[in-house]
């Protein structure tokens, strides 16, 4: 056994308070501990929600963690006891033996030094290579982790690379000792579909070559099922069950596993509503069938032609545009979603946001037009679009940076309808901020508190309870679930069918992740390098896409183990 | 009757329990910092000390001449005057030199003038607890009416140039294009300068005196926090919640003002208290010069710059009492606003 872990328990320190150290568990609860094992040449996967206390769990294993960690159990690596090492030997068996890639290149990666230098400090610190064949050896990692044109890459810095080529070259750095074990914590959450793709079959590939182990810390179940041997599900600190792949996705005996495998939208059926993770406990019955919306529901916004670019500047005078979204037109009709799909870069956000008015407006150049209700949202000055901010809305991706951290949620939520004078007077406006706060599911003890106090999902509801407060006819949600776990997720989509059904709201449902867009969208648009290459209907496009493109984009979704088997 | 209460019942949420603010957190962080917490009581005294002063209950007599010139500093009292035998009285009555003397004959009439006009010489004391300066003027005293000119310039020109430098860094972090522009010209042909003689050339034409110094150092000083809040501003005003304020139709002031500003509040207190610290110094240092405050009022700085002279001839007792003022209040406003940092950092504070 390459790894063992053992009763293993994770406490932080918070400060004292009355002379009692505050502590926090992490990992175990009590007197249980986590436990797992990691053989010599396989994947072990540990999945689970954010707090479940994944990340630390692997983190403990060659103490990564902060000052105010306590760990006890025991953690066995090829026979060493890895809580009671001291920290020169983790330092000698950090990169050589065990090795570690991140979710975010970008950050792990120094940006002062180029990648060259970056991937031989490992090579010259450990193996004692000369400088000359620490670039050699480099050159060879590069062209193994498949990024183009090694030798020009080596004097690369990280911010000259793109986010899928920066996670290669992080993978090439842990590969550089040729370690016994990787630990990749989430290392493509932050990537594209197509890019995650990619590297879980690098990643793969590597691990049979060079014949190691690898723990693959993830919270999607899709990716897990694909890359895993093994998976351990940890909820709350604990391990709720472990076992094969194969029959943890057959055969799940743990009601937490089975409702996390439940609650994820697939693209094998569409569903009216998600199972979430309360509803899975409970017992509660799957609903009914999907229902058809009216075909010919009156057009909200007419877009024809919209582009919009921004200047690059060079030098003092020199400035070049650069076309982020060229020439898109689509209809959105009451009570609809329609989605927007592609890789980042491909201009959705952007095309969003124009519809908003919310660019800089000396950016760069807009073009075309946007009807709303008989104006062009492109053409109204700032005075003319105040009354329309109101009848659009936005809702952001980061649920931890939409929201003022220095205003308590009846201030955000008040503030809105004091601009668009709602409500008679502060007192009304409160009254109808609490109502909306139970709509979207959160009861109105939350008015007085800040948004740190709340979870990524809760922060979410009150962002969309923000944009209620004005009564808008159109919401833009920018990849408004892709920053949650999946189990709320799940509850966020629910939460926003029922709002479209009841309030007839019409959505412009911008995501990379097709899974979720084909349970929520009636139309879809998928863009490319700004141009929209194909739009159909939620089911023509995914059963029979015309573009090359869509075909990459539906076939890199991470389908899980037993459903990817199954849909054939 | 009871059907129309469950309506009211079920909004608990009008009067909402407001949770911990953003400043009570800093303030409970604040206070279990023990050298911050002694840092504040140390700047609470010498604010005390300074009210007082201002309001002229104590050393409002600092200009008084109570002792010898440059007594020295002692509790003890002056030392036993020496045994004076140098010269033994000669005996016997005084020559009669009438002959001789044209004046002889007016020096009784002398003498009854000079009986009329009695002065009442003072009667000066001899030693001083912290001794005395070249007039004689109580050197304790002098320290303490300094603390009030000198603290209340830092701090009032520290305002100064934070409320400069806030609105500048605000309005050309926030806009950006011409507006940005117009200001980073601004600044660096300010920080082009030598601060030291941009100090002296608006010292030239503004004069002495308290407000001078005021302006002077507020003029040039905001820089620094417009460089700042100008970063800061620009990193804010592309976050999703000014986005989202924009989208709900909120104006750029209240983006500004309302939104942003209470995020980087900290930013200028830290800010604001480091300033009061480098105008405290800068105003010694105008003041040593003899470019800062008027020479009827008196301040660490001026006292320093007397006790150059005095310093070579063996009198420390000036340049220890501004010191050791200067350096005491310096140093706990340091503390002060180390602690502060610490205790308002938003990364110190849970996710976010």
């Amino acid at each position: 056994m390459l790894l063992s872990v053992d009763n293993l328990r994770v406490a932080f320190r918070l400060g004292r308070e009355g002379g009692q150290v505050q502590r926090v568990e992490a990992v175990g609860r009590g007197e249980r501990g986590v436990g797992f094992e990691v053989p010599e040449n396989t994947t072990v996967a540990l999945v689970g929600e954010s707090g479940s206390g994944k990340s630390v769990t692997a983190m403990s294993i060659i103490n990564l963690l902060p000052d105010n960690a306590e760990r006890s159990g025991t953690v066995t690596f090829d026979g060493r006891d890895l809580i009671a090492a001291s920290s020169a030997d983790l330092r000698r068996l950090r990169g050589r033996e065990i090795a570690c890639v991140f979710q975010e290149p970008m950050t792990s990666l120094n940006p002062v030094f180029t990648v060259g230098q970056q991937i031989a400090e490992p090579l010259v610190r450990h193996l004692k290579l000369s400088r000359r064949a620490a670039d050699a050896r480099a050159e060879d990692l590069l062209n193994e982790v498949g990024l183009p044109e090694p030798r020009r890459r080596l004097r690369a810095y990280p911010h000259e690379l793109s986010g899928g080529q920066q996670q290669r070259v992080m993978i090439a750095m842990a590969l550089a000792c040729g370690p016994r074990l990787l630990i990749a914590d989430e290392p493509t959450t932050a990537l594209d579909v197509t890019v995650q793709r990619q590297i879980l079959e690098l990643l793969a590939g590597l691990k049979e070559r060079h014949r190691m182990s690898m723990l693959f810390i993830s919270h999607d179940l899709g990716v897990v099922g694909e890359i895993a041997d093994h998976v351990v599900v940890m909820r709350e600190g604990l391990v709720r069950e472990q076992g094969p792949v194969a029959r943890i996705f057959a055969d799940p005996q743990d009601t937490y596993t089975r409702a996390l495998l439940a609650c994820r939208p697939t693209l094998a059926q569409r569903r009216p509503r998600l199972m979430v993770i309360d509803d899975h406990l409970a017992g509660a019955p799957s609903a009914g069938a999907v229902v058809a919306k009216d075909p010919n529901a009156a057009i909200v916004i007419e877009a024809s032609g919209v582009s919009k670019g921004f200047w690059m500047r060079h030098g003092i005078f020199g400035r070049t545009e650069f076309k982020a979204v060229k020439g898109a037109s689509f209809r959105l009709r009451r009570g609809h979603t329609l989605g927007i799909v592609g890789e980042s870069g491909s201009g959705k956000t952007t095309l969003g946001l124009a519809l908003l008015r919310l660019h800089d407006p000396n950016g760069g150049p807009t073009g075309g037009h946007a009807l709303f209700d008989g104006r062009d949202l492109l053409a109204l000055s700032r005075r003319e679009m105040l009354p329309i901010r109101r009848r659009i809305q936005v809702v952001f991706q980061n649920p931890y940076a939409s929201l003022n951290p220095r205003f308590t949620v009846a201030q955000t939520l008040v503030e809105p309808m004091a601009i668009h004078a709602i409500g008679g007077n502060s007192e009304a406006r409160t009254t109808r901020a609490a109502a909306l706060l139970g709509r979207v599911g959160l009861d109105a003890s939350a008015l007085g508190k800040y948004p740190h106090e709340f979870s990524g999902g809760q922060r979410q509801r009150i962002a969309i309870a923000r944009c209620l407060t004005l009564d808008p006819e159109v919401l833009v949600l920018d990849e408004a679930v892709s920053a949650l776990d999946v189990s709320v997720q799940a509850q966020v989509l629910n939460l926003l069918k029922d709002l479209q059904d009841e309030l007839g709201l019409a959505y412009l449902f911008i995501s990379h992740d097709l899974a979720v867009v084909r349970f929520m969208a009636d139309e879809v648009l998928v863009m490319k390098d700004g141009e929209i290459v194909e739009q159909a209907g939620v089911e023509e496009i995914l059963e029979r896409p015309r573009q090359e493109y869509t075909r990459r984009l539906i076939g890199a979704i991470p389908r899980g183990y037993v459903s990817g088997a199954a849909s054939h | 009757m009871s059907a129309v209460l469950p309506t009211t019942s079920a909004l608990p949420g009008l009067a909402p329990a407001r949770s911990e603010s953003t400043w009570v957190g800093a303030w409970r962080r604040f206070r279990s910092n023990r050298v911050g917490l002694w840092s504040l009581v140390v700047v609470g005294g010498f604010a005390l000390l300074m009210l007082l002063s201002a309001f002229g209950w104590v050393a409002s007599d600092w200009g008084a001449e109570r002792a010898v010139a440059n007594a020295p500093p002692t509790f003890l009292g002056p030392a036993p005057p020496p045994v004076a035998s140098v010269a033994v009285a000669p005996s016997g009555p005084p020559l009669d030199l009438s002959a001789v003397d044209p004046l002889a004959p007016r020096y009784r009439e002398w003498a009854e003038r000079a009986a009329q006009l009695a002065t009442t010489e003072p009667t000066k004391l001899q030693t001083l607890p912290f001794g005395a300066d070249r007039l004689g003027r109580d050197v304790l005293a002098k320290a303490v009416k300094g603390t009030q000119i000198s603290v209340f310039v830092g701090v009032l020109a520290a305002l100064v140039a934070t409320l400069i430098g806030t609105v500048l860094g605000a309005l050309g972090g926030f806009f950006g294009g011409k507006v940005g522009d117009l200001l980073e010209w601004l600044y660096n042909v300010f920080t082009a300068i030598p601060a030291i003689l941009l100090i002296f050339a608006f010292a030239a034409v503004a004069g002495r005196g308290v407000q001078s110094v005021v302006l002077i150092l507020g003029l040039t000083g905001w820089t620094g926090i417009y460089r700042l809040i100008r970063a800061e501003f620009l990193k804010h005003a592309v976050r999703d919640y000014v986005r989202a304020a924009e989208a709900v139709g909120a104006s750029a002031a209240a983006r500004i003002f309302r939104h942003i500003l209470p995020n980087v509040s900290h930013v200028i207190l830290v800010q604001l208290s480091i300033l009061v610290v480098g105008f405290i110094k800068a105003e010694v240092i105008l003041s040593y010069l003899g470019l800062g405050v008027s020479v009827d009022q008196v301040s660490w700085g001026t006292m320093l710059a007397e006790a150059q002279g005095e310093l070579i001839l063996g009198y420390w007792w000036q340049l220890v009492a501004a010191t050791t003022f200067m350096a005491v209040f310096v140093t706990a406003f340091s503390l002060m606003t180390d602690a502060m940092r610490d205790a308002l950092d938003p990364k110190l504070r849970g996710l976010e």
